[in-house]
């Protein structure tokens, strides 16, 4: 809306532009159209159109066909693709399974970060120290992290040996191995690989909140954990959108974490999109994987677009 | 006012001590742990490592595993391999970026608000990878370093459009417009005046585009798959399954050791940028 209001200012402006000469000083009123010339954006919607759009464009297309391996014609089969998947249950399972994954990923992804901001919130030297430790993991590659898990998790690894010298008695636990927790428990090591970036984002919200408000809110004998719900939560707002939105977004288009854990397993538990994907295409039929991807690319304009609207609205709402 | 300040530490004086406790036990559990087993594992003989734990080595063989590491991981190529695909997609990202949010934060108009709309869509929009195959074949780019560069290009755009547009938007017209008075053209606006303004988010699109294509493995699968090209992740995926189940842990940590350290040197010596990087990108 920001912007419809300087174009107005802009038109009044121009519409008297005639008494004086176009160089005259008045600054960012007098425009021309070369002064930045629409070709700067040239290149940049080439590449883009050239490498995301028309993929996307074509998703639309081969999903419809029988491309795969198998055969060098491509020819139009209709909606066989769909209804194999459909049929099969992988895609009813595949949505249900990522939109757990993606809400669970926000979920512990936020509460650590946040945890972790709140924490090490002041500035001191011991406090930035750890900020760093605590990124450490947003730099590690998410296939290592994979790795790293899966040898803790193991039935034989790290952390059941850890719990029976503890218990006194053999513990092994198949972290890995449940179809009901799995999924739990790889969103927590995703959570874990992202919580330092989210605690970044968190703490420059805490940095910019108002510190006359938080006064105020102290002369009125508001508690620390009154004052946090009370005021500060709500005035993260922004860092909350944007921390939700890149979880969501981020734990939609996952792979290296599951590939690593579970590859999917135990019995398709874990199984999200890009594994199916992944998957179907190594086994050479890219018609039923792009028609997978077709889905997922559905999925996310369905209820991605609605969050984040919401989202938006909420925190212009503060 | 002056009373107000001294009563804060008086209250939150009991508790001084727990607050560094707390973060001393989270990062020792958390973060300790984890990297405690892969620096252990890394050094111990396959024998010991088959079965992880966080036991000391009762055989440290490091030389050995990280040698290994280098001749069958291909650790120097797949360096080199990250690099000659990472390092252009950055710098395409950021030059191509930062000439469309140029526009896009300055000129209004319908088609202009359209364009600016459909190069931050990516931003939500999942990339279709499969399709990316059939095209990068039909255009003679699959298993190219060419094709893989324009891919995670076309995937980042719309991440450093979106900051750039942004931040342009609240920088003031006056020093591009003195320019413009002393004679200066649009290109050398933007590359003696715009570009450098941009120094921040540039720093910030920097970090993002690295922390995803350095560690992606997902996209490079499609595009380059394995083979001479390989990058570092797809080599150490490579060297996790050399052997039908994981028993070489030792290799697959040493390799995890040595394909880390580019990144955390960098964060190490860049961190204060980093940090005000990313925050100030996210949080406006």
């Amino acid at each position: 809306m920001a912007d419809t209001a300087t174009l107005g200012v802009s038109d009044a402006t121009s519409a008297k532009e005639p008494d004086r000469p176009g160089r005259d000083g008045r600054r960012g009123r007098s425009r021309r159209r070369a002064d930045q010339p629409w070709w700067f954006a040239l290149p940049a919607l080439a590449v883009f159109g050239l490498f995301f759009l028309l993929p996307n464009l074509l998703n639309f297309v081969y999903p419809f066909t029988d491309w795969s391996a198998f055969h060098s014609q491509i020819g139009f089969v209709g909606l066989s693709n769909f209804s194999t998947i459909l049929n099969d249950g992988s895609m009813a399972r595949d949505i249900r399974i990522t939109l757990e994954y993606a809400v669970l990923v926000a979920v512990f992804q936020n509460g650590f970060g946040l945890g972790l901001a709140l924490l090490l919130e002041r500035d001191t030297r011991f406090n930035r120290f750890f900020r760093a430790v605590f990124f450490l993991p947003v730099l590690i590659s998410a296939l290592a992290v994979g790795y790293i898990f899966r040898a803790l998790l193991a039935q034989d690894g790290a952390l059941n040996s850890v719990l029976s010298s503890l218990a006194g008695h053999q513990v092994d636990t198949p972290w890995l191995g449940s179809t009901t927790w799995t999924l739990v428990v790889v969103t927590l090591i995703h959570g874990w690989k992202w919580m330092g970036l989210a605690m970044l984002i968190y703490l420059a919200g805490l940095k910019s909140m108002p510190g006359d408000v938080l006064e105020a809110a102290r002369i009125d004998g508001a508690g620390s954990w009154r004052t946090f719900w009370s005021i500060r939560f709500p005035l993260l707002a922004p860092a909350v959108t944007f921390n939700v939105t890149t979880a969501l977004i981020g734990s939609m288009n996952t792979f290296d974490i599951v590939q690593a854990t579970t590859a999917g397993g135990p019995g398709s538990e874990t199984e999200v999109f890009n594994i199916y994907m992944f998957r179907v295409f190594g086994q050479g039929l890219y018609a039923q994987a792009s028609a997978m991807s077709l889905v997922l690319f559905l999925i996310v304009v369905v209820l991605a677009v609605p969050v984040i609207v919401g989202l938006r609205r909420r925190e212009n709402n503060q | 006012m002056t009373a107000i300040p001294a009563l804060s530490p008086v209250r939150r004086r009991p508790l001084r001590w727990i607050q560094p406790f707390a973060v001393l036990v989270i990062a020792a559990v958390t973060i300790g742990i984890p990297l405690w087993l892969v620096a252990v594992t890394s050094v111990k003989p396959q024998a010991e490592a088959v079965k992880p734990n966080l036991a000391l080595p009762h055989h440290v063989q490091a030389g050995a595993n990280y040698q290994q590491t280098f001749d069958e991981g291909k650790i120097v190529q797949g360096f080199f391999n990250s690099l000659l695909v990472v390092a252009p997609s950055v710098v395409l990202v950021l030059l191509l970026g930062a000439a469309a949010a140029w526009v896009f934060a300055r000129r209004k108009g319908r088609l202009v608000n359209a364009m600016y709309a459909l190069s931050i869509s990516g931003l939500l929009l999942p990339p279709a990878v499969i399709t990316i195959v059939m095209e990068l074949r039909q255009l003679g780019l699959a298993g190219t370093r060419p094709g893989m560069i324009g891919v995670y290009a076309g995937m980042y755009l719309s991440t450093s459009i979106f900051f750039m547009t942004g931040f342009i938007r609240a920088l003031p017209e006056e020093l591009e417009e003195a320019a413009r008075m002393d004679g200066a053209g649009p290109t050398r606006i933007f590359w003696r005046i715009i570009l450098p303004l941009l120094r921040p988010v540039i720093a910030t699109a920097t970090i993002m585009v690295m922390l995803f294509a350095w560690s992606d493995i997902f996209y490079s699968f499609f595009v380059l798959g394995g083979g001479a090209k390989a990058t570092l992740p797809l080599n150490l995926y490579q060297v996790a399954n050399a052997q039908l189940y994981l028993n070489n842990w030792h290799l697959i940590f040493a390799y995890v050791v040595m394909m880390s350290l580019p990144m955390i040197l960098v964060f190490v010596l860049a961190q204060r940028r980093i940090v005000s990087g990313i925050t100030s990108g996210a949080v406006k």
